[in-house]
């Protein structure tokens, strides 16, 4: 099982002893498919093409790199730049995987998608691939977030998804991650899986990593351009962990200081959080092996976040690897700290950031004070804050 | 030879088929679990599957999750089930598998969990998110420590996933009879055939046959195309409305 191999992933998915497929027999077949469509079509010129055109017209990129000055001056340290995933069509980096899925689903003849989502925005990331695509789409979404994210469950409903409710388990991603799997599983013959991060059985943590990895290519490209050099430290918040494993990507060979953050929820020692390398251990969970939250009996915990995007009891694979590494570290911000920076970014730059988005702003202000003026951030602004705009009302007692 | 493969050995002398049948520890109670083996014991069954609890059962359907979630409520787990079944090995000897997801197993340690298993008296374990590329350690340590590694094989399983599957399996080979998760309809046809078929083409291993299937009527029908016959979600339905299970298993054990 942990066989030495040059290759990483290996051929089947391993990330040194991470990684894997740990999935029931029936999707065998499809996850090999999957696998062998997704090596085919990546070096495709025509699919690439076609990718190439709906990422600049439909999702508008290349997305900026915006010197964040109100920012950089108020925290009196280095010059941070955010990538601006925040103004991708639908409102975060999703969408980049999302349209790479369902072109590639449509190769396949698959003439259905399904989705899992917590907050939404996969689902409506998904919902729209499937609608540019013409494929039929399916979202499924715990009860407990149907409740809390009205608008996006309407957004997913009016781009022609049907949303299908998880009423069992805790009743939130995770269950609508089973739920999802379950689907896979009985309708695999016509059904692509839109999986939306880097997690999951193989190929699923390359394939999604892959199609995200355009944001750190991007900005590269532009930091290039602006400041003639690479920055000295990357941020990104990490949930399963695809936009911080996008931005990262590109940069790996160069010795930067990277930093994923994750959601501290109300402390670990509260045990309400998401922070699985602080709080987590080795285990198995819906596809692979990775970080978990679990008990003592291996049953997968309940997690606590503010922002639902974070809000998951385990970690990409490929994360916990480059951690072994000692490429990327981890560290997490609270919710009140996420809070704050919610705000503080609004008021300063004029952006409201997604939640997720404000745990690495947190960080940010955090590693800004040992830093010199001359030092380069770039942090990854993952998604926008306009989903957040009513929770951020509600827990501070403001009526709308 | 294992108790399973003994099984099922005895019964193709005498021309039969497997029943077997698949309950929840700890649903409602380990009690109640253990008074249910014997009765199934008595009522024809030739081993009996008993289900660990799990947090996230993704192979399952609601009957069977909603028994996994009241057996966690109870609080079941993995090391109570192996109490149980030495508890069970002073009144039956009844070959016993169980069927739990892999991470319990993977946080009690494999090796640990392997050892502690075989001296309470399990004979086989099924785990339904662990396929034989990712289980060459505890299929090295089961084949060790004389435990049987049931494999499973679905519709869509493709000659090469047949070959390694039966390779890796012992004791018997289980074939999910259905495209989906547990407790989902059935239909038993020509298909079916063609792939038990094509897995006996492979293996002298023998195959049982579950998933969805719910009476006496259907039991009889996937009885004549494998070698044995799971139950689980119809009689976890029963348990769980607080009905005899007896009869029930005594209408299936005449069909098969």
């Amino acid at each position: 099982m942990n066989k030495k191999s040059d290759k990483v992933p290996d051929s089947k998915g391993h990330f040194g002893q991470y990684g894997g497929r740990f999935v029931p027999e029936t999707l065998m077949p499809a996850l090999i498919e999957l696998e062998k469509a997704y090596r085919k079509y990546r070096k495709n010129k025509d699919f690439l093409q076609e990718l190439k055109i709906l990422q600049k017209d439909f999702v508008g990129r290349p997305t900026p790199l915006y010197f964040a000055g109100n920012l950089s001056e108020y925290l009196g340290g280095p010059k941070i730049y955010l990538k601006r995933e925040d103004l991708c069509h639908t409102g975060a980096h999703k969408i980049n995987n999302a349209i790479a899925q369902a072109l590639l689903a449509r190769r396949m003849g698959k003439t259905r998608l399904i989705a899992e989502t917590g907050a939404g925005q996969h689902g409506v990331a998904t919902a729209t691939g499937a609608a540019l695509a013409g494929l039929e789409c399916e979202i499924y979404m715990g009860s407990e977030d149907i409740r809390r994210q009205a608008l996006n469950v309407f957004r997913m409903k009016l781009l022609g998804a049907k949303v299908t409710e998880v009423t069992l388990g805790s009743k939130t991603l995770k269950d609508a991650i089973n739920e999802a799997l379950r689907d896979w599983t009985t309708n695999v013959r016509n059904t692509h899986y839109v999986l939306g991060t880097v997690f999951g059985p193989h190929p699923y943590p390359v394939m999604v990593r892959d199609f995200q990895s355009i944001i750190g290519i991007e900005a590269r490209e532009q930091i290039m351009k602006a400041e003639n050099r690479l920055p000295d430290c990357l941020i990104a918040c990490v949930g399963g962990g695809s936009n911080s494993i996008g931005l990262f990507h590109a940069f790996l060979k160069d010795n930067i200081r990277m930093i994923g953050v994750e959601a501290g929820g109300h402390g670990i020692k509260s045990g309400k959080h998401a922070a699985r390398f602080a709080g987590g251990s080795l285990g198995i969970f819906q596809g692979c092996k990775s970080y978990l939250l679990q008990d003592r009996d291996g049953n997968v915990l309940g997690t606590h976040s503010v922002s639902a995007g974070l809000d998951y009891a385990s970690v990409g694979p490929e994360h916990c690897y480059l951690r072994d590494l000692r490429k990327i570290e981890y560290t997490y911000a609270t919710d009140r700290e996420a809070l704050r920076a919610f705000e503080l970014l609004s008021k300063i730059e004029g952006i409201i950031p997604a939640l997720e988005s404000a745990h690495a702003i947190t960080e940010a202000v955090k590693v800004a004070s040992s830093m010199n003026k001359k030092s380069i951030i770039i942090v990854n602004l993952s998604g926008r804050g306009d989903k957040d705009v009513q929770e951020v009302a509600r827990i501070k007692g403001i009526r709308l | 030879m294992s108790r399973i493969e003994q099984t099922f050995r005895d019964l193709k002398k005498k021309g039969r088929k497997a029943l077997i049948p698949y309950i929840m520890a700890g649903d409602p109670s380990l009690d109640a679990t253990k008074k249910f083996v014997i009765d199934l014991e008595r009522a024809g069954a030739d081993i009996i599957e008993l289900g660990v609890p799990f947090s996230d059962p993704l192979a399952d359907g609601p009957t069977i999750q909603r028994a996994s979630e009241r057996a966690l409520q109870h609080g079941t787990t993995l090391k109570k089930v192996l109490a149980l079944v030495k508890e069970i090995r002073r009144q039956s000897e009844i070959p016993l598998i169980l069927m739990t997801y892999y991470n319990p197993v993977f946080k009690y340690g494999t090796g640990a969990f392997v050892k502690k298993a075989v001296s309470a008296g399990v004979d086989g374990m099924i785990i339904p998110d662990l396929i034989p590329d990712e289980a060459e350690d505890f299929i090295r340590l089961a084949r060790q420590h004389r435990l049987d590694t049931i494999f499973l094989l679905a519709p869509t399983s493709t000659r090469e996933r047949i070959s390694r599957v039966a390779k890796a399996s012992t004791g018997f080979i289980y074939y999910v009879s259905i495209t989906g998760i547990t407790g989902a309809k059935l239909s038993v046809g020509k298909s079916m055939k063609n792939r038990l078929d094509s897995i006996k083409s492979v293996t002298k291993k023998p195959v049982a046959a579950g998933f969805g299937i719910s009476n006496p009527e259907e039991a009889s029908k996937v009885a004549k195309l494998a070698d044995g016959v799971i139950i689980g979600s119809a009689i976890v339905k029963l348990i769980s409305q607080g009905k005899s299970i007896k009869n029930f298993i005594k209408a299936v054990r005449k069909a098969v």
